[in-house]
């Protein structure tokens, strides 16, 4: 079975593989200067080489694109409820959260670090504008498709309000809630490094930020790199994390 | 003499949206004993659901005087065991769990809600089926556990909204004399909806024939077949006149 599913992932890693070698190849026959463009091989190298200050830089990145997802869950979790609500505050509510998704974070970034400063706290605002949405949309649209029938079961048993949102709508708003999650999840990190990009101390944008003014591309490449890696495997996590929350959404027999 | 289960006097249903008009009920009369099986049939489309719903108090009526254990004074939600035509199990709980479901309304302790649902599926033969989720259980398995859960949270009156219409005329059948035992075994008293005159004769003791919409009492038939009943009766000579009459009866009624 685990074998089975691993052999799903087989065509991409011929692929990967596939440029990978072709990139190799270009670099080295096509005598390409390391500073436009190291191989892949190089860039290995210098991840390994580097792996201490870029271990540190990755742990703050990590640190802040948790925090911001943590945020994102609880803000995006507390708009879908409010507006299940009622009818008038998803009227109020809506068009302000896709307003909210057309703010450029470009612009509005280095606006953060002259309100609140160089600290975490730009950086969490960030990841949480960016994931946020997808979360509250997804969830939000769960909750709306709870069946009307289940609705009248529920109110014929005398349920409140509260009971049927706790024991009805939100569990059957979960495998919603997870692919808003799984989105929300690839681009946190980006999120992250983004917002340390504008200005900070520490974290992988800070890095490659480094790197780039000082021609060390290779540097940046492994900087890119651990993104990559880190983003699959938040997805990844939510993935697991959404197999065992949701045993009954993913064909499982009996619970145990 | 004890009040009737149920008093339904001169209710009616209009529906009106906006400048539309629609009567679904013209004056419904009708009376359950305690410990009384009585049917609704009628056309399709005639507001049997509509009935269902406003005796369930999930619907008001337009006008009319619907008593409960003669009370026609307070809510009547929380009052009847209420089960809608799909058997709308949550597909997060276990069997075990979705018979629970009324008790969890109830906030009835999670522990003494789990030992009576558990009494109540070995008692009806699904006990080996506690711990699966409703996705893997068969049809007629999964009307038999909405109907446990129906009993479970009101047993003694219920209100089946065509529970096995949509199964296979053998499943059907096993159901039905399922049913019949469970009526006996608890001594509810059972308003059940159906557009099947078979269905009608072997389970109750009284059938009431809908008129098509608005909907009013055409008939009030009293089978007078022994208990238990059994699939065979409904073979016998004056089984198989009613079944003609009420056949004619309804056909007259049907549009297409």
């Amino acid at each position: 079975m685990k074998l089975h599913r691993l052999a799903g992932y087989g065509p991409a890693f011929v692929l990967v593989i596939t440029l990978l070698a072709l990139w190799e190849l270009y670099v080295h026959l096509g005598q390409v200067s390391p500073l436009y463009l190291p191989a892949p091989s190089a860039i290995i190298q210098a991840l390994i080489n580097n792996w201490g200050v870029i271990y540190d830089n990755t742990v703050q990145t990590l640190l802040e694109t948790v925090l911001g997802m943590g945020i994102a869950i609880l803000l995006g979790l507390l708009l879908a409820v409010l507006l299940d609500i009622s009818g008038w505050l998803r009227r109020a509510i809506y068009p302000l959260l896709v307003v909210s998704q057309t703010i450029p974070i470009i612009a509005l970034a280095p606006l953060l670090l002259l309100w609140i400063g160089y600290d975490i706290r730009p950086k969490l605002i960030v990841v949480t504008l960016y994931c946020f949405f997808p979360i509250a949309v997804a969830c939000a649209d769960g909750l709306a498709s709870a069946e009307p029938e289940l609705m009248n079961l529920l109110g014929s048993m005398r349920a409140s309000r509260w009971q049927t949102l706790w024991l009805v709508r939100l569990p059957g708003a979960m495998p919603s809630f997870f692919s808003g999650l799984r989105i929300a999840a690839t681009y946190s990190v980006t999120g992250a490094i983004f917002g340390e990009y504008v200005g900070g101390f520490k974290g992988l944008g800070i890095y490659m930020e480094k790197a780039t003014n000082s021609f060390a591309t290779v540097l940046v490449f492994a900087a890119i790199l651990v993104t990559a890696v880190l983003s699959l495997l938040l997805f990844g996590l939510v993935s697991v994390i959404e197999r065992i929350a949701l045993p009954w959404y993913h064909g499982t027999v009996a619970r145990s | 003499m004890d009040a009737p289960k149920l008093l339904v006097q001169g209710v009616t249903k209009i529906f009106r949206t906006g400048r539309q008009r629609l009567d679904v009920l013209a004056s419904i009369d009708l009376a359950i004993a305690a410990g009384e099986f009585v049917s609704l049939i009628g056309p399709s489309g005639c507001g049997k659901s509509t009935l269902f719903n406003i005796i369930a108090g999930v619907e008001q009526p337009t006008s009319g005087m619907i008593a409960i254990d003669g009370d026609a004074e307070h809510v009547r939600t929380g009052k009847t065991g209420y089960m809608p035509q799909q058997p709308l199990l949550l597909p997060w709980r276990t069997v075990e769990e979705n018979v629970m479901l009324g008790l969890d309304v109830r906030h009835v302790p999670r522990k003494k809600a789990r030992y009576e649902a558990n009494e109540l599926l070995k008692h009806f033969g699904l006990a080996e089926f506690a711990h699966n989720y409703p996705s893997t259980l068969s049809g007629g398995m999964r009307q038999r556990v909405a109907l446990l859960r129906t009993v479970l949270f009101n047993r003694s009156f219920l209100l089946l909204d065509e529970p096995f219409g949509a199964l296979d005329a053998l499943t059907r059948l096993a159901c039905q004399m399922w049913l019949l035992d469970l009526w006996q075994e608890v001594h509810s008293s059972v308003l059940f909806i159906t557009h099947d005159v078979r269905e009608a004769m072997l389970l109750s003791d009284r059938i009431y024939v809908l008129s098509a919409r608005p909907a009013r009492v055409l008939r009030i038939v009293d089978v007078d077949l022994p208990r238990p009943r059994q699939p065979e009766q409904l073979a016998l000579e004056q089984a198989v006149q009613l079944e003609q009459e009420l056949m004619s009866l309804l056909l007259k009624e049907q549009s297409i």
